[in-house]
């Protein structure tokens, strides 16, 4: 089971996506409590390299057994690498959602949006975890 | 949890996959008193049940038990449910959902056909939990003396269970042996907590309703409202080995001896993807672009590492070995027609 910890340099969107910002380019992910949530993933729709995400926009899709889930883009720009290991480990989206279970990594359009997402400790309020 | 037919059920206790391969490998532990129990009792019960039923039940003799359907005038299904003969008269264990419209249908057709016969729901006073798994068995032998041997599958037997009186019988909706033991209401907890005690050295788990359905997909078995409703009639569901035309006259017999006669005009068939996607209820199945049926049930399989699912088409179409489009996000996904059921377990 995922660890349902906050990571403290980690911005996150209210759609339970991380953003890890690495100077112009950020890795994206979701939570591991998003991943709790939706249960055992067996599935994952990655974007194709070179697409253009939008801020809050559907950009992929996560399968759980039971649920199909949308993945929204928690800032805008050119998507520069996806997780491979997604396709056939989904699993990786539970065991650890904030390392090798990462979903994409995006040049990043607009700085500011960055902004418009929460801290960990906003995080951890919205999701209530204790 | 989630609200189903008016219990509060869970869809898993702590992982679908777990608890699926847990039920394949072990033995998992499910509580299905949501289901409904209907006795058919009195002179006429017989009599009543082979009006009422597709199949047959004057072939049971006590102890025995039978899947069973009630259609429509029209061939339509109205519910799946299993018929066990007991000493009282015939047990009808129908879906939680259709639990009233049966009692309702039925107290219909008694008053129709001016039956001797008495129709009581026992639902609420019975509570039914299921050890289903290869290790079932063994499991079973631990809290009761029962001469499980002799109990085949399809057969049942009253007996004690951990101290609990039950009706222990040999079926189940996983693919794998198990039982399902019937008991008063008031001892299920009773009757939960011995066998979780005595299956956890075995690696008992205890399964929600998200297992149930991946495994009943797995062994190829329809679910009242994906596969089966009063849209479809059994043998457009490959069912047709159930209905019985022969045995004289029964509610839905002139529809479905037409049927028989033309062949159903849809089927149900398995589909294993071929493109990288998962096909879900209710995702269109087209052929050279054309929309020409519909995914019924789908998911990924915890056992086969394959995209299953089933899916109503053509008649004409069936054939093992044909591919057809799954649509799935408006991307048009191949998959191959299997034969069912996807899972077979080894004997």
């Amino acid at each position: 089971m995922s660890s349902t910890s906050v990571p403290a340099e980690l911005r996150y969107s209210k759609e339970h996506e991380w953003v890890r910002d690495e100077d112009g380019r950020a890795t994206i992910g979701i939570t591991s409590y998003a991943a709790d949530e939706l249960g055992d993933i067996v599935f994952v729709e990655l974007p194709d390299v070179g697409a253009r995400l939008t801020q809050f926009a559907a950009f992929g899709v996560v399968e759980s057994v039971k649920a199909v889930s949308d993945l929204f883009a928690p800032l805008s720009g050119e998507v520069v690498e996806v997780n491979e290991a997604l396709r056939t480990q989904p699993e990786l989206l539970n065991q650890d959602s904030y390392g090798e279970g990462w979903i994409a990594r995006v040049s990043i359009g607009n700085p500011s949006e960055l902004d418009q997402l929460l801290d960990a400790d906003a995080y951890h309020e919205l999701t209530g975890q204790p | 949890m989630v609200p189903f037919a008016g219990y509060e059920m869970p869809v898993q206790y702590r992982s679908i996959l777990d608890e699926h391969r847990t039920v394949r490998s072990a033995v998992g532990l499910f509580d299905l008193s949501h289901m409904g129990e209907v006795l058919v009792s009195g002179p006429e019960a017989l009599a009543f049940a082979r009006y009422s039923l597709v199949s047959e039940p004057g072939a049971l003799e006590p102890g025995q038990a039978q899947y069973s359907m009630l259609c429509t005038d029209d061939g339509g299904v109205i519910d799946d449910l299993i018929v066990y003969r007991t000493a009282e008269g015939y047990l009808l264990v129908c879906n939680a959902s259709n639990r009233d419209t049966v009692i309702d249908h039925l107290g219909v057709l008694a008053g129709r056909g001016d039956f001797d016969a008495a129709i009581a729901d026992r639902s609420d006073r019975t509570a039914l939990i299921a050890p289903q798994g290869p290790r079932a068995r063994e499991l079973l032998a631990k809290v009761s003396d029962l001469p499980l041997d002799d109990l085949g599958y399809y057969r049942s037997v009253r007996g004690r269970v951990a101290g609990v009186d039950c009706l222990v019988a040999r079926t189940g909706y996983t693919g794998e042996d198990g039982f399902e033991l019937f008991c008063d209401a008031r001892q299920a907890t009773s009757l939960w907590t011995a066998l979780r005690d005595a299956g956890e050295p075995m690696g008992l788990k205890p399964c929600g309703l998200g297992s149930r359905d991946t495994l009943r997909l797995e062994a190829g078995m329809p679910l009242y409202g994906n596969e089966l409703d009063r849209e479809h009639n059994p043998f457009e569901a490959n069912l047709g080995r159930v209905v019985k035309l022969e045995k004289g006259e029964f509610i839905g017999r002139a529809a479905l001896a037409a049927i028989q006669q033309t062949g159903p005009r849809r089927r149900l068939v398995g589909l294993v993807m071929r493109d990288s996607a998962i096909a879900r209820r209710g995702y269109p199945v087209h052929v050279d672009g054309r929309p020409v049926g519909v995914v019924t049930s789908g998911t990924a399989s915890p056992s086969l590492n394959e995209r299953i699912a089933m899916a109503y088409i053509p008649a004409e179409r069936a054939r093992i070995g044909d591919e057809l489009e799954v649509v799935v996000r408006e991307r048009a996904c191949r998959a191959e027609q299997v034969k069912l059921p996807f899972y077979r377990r080894s004997r």
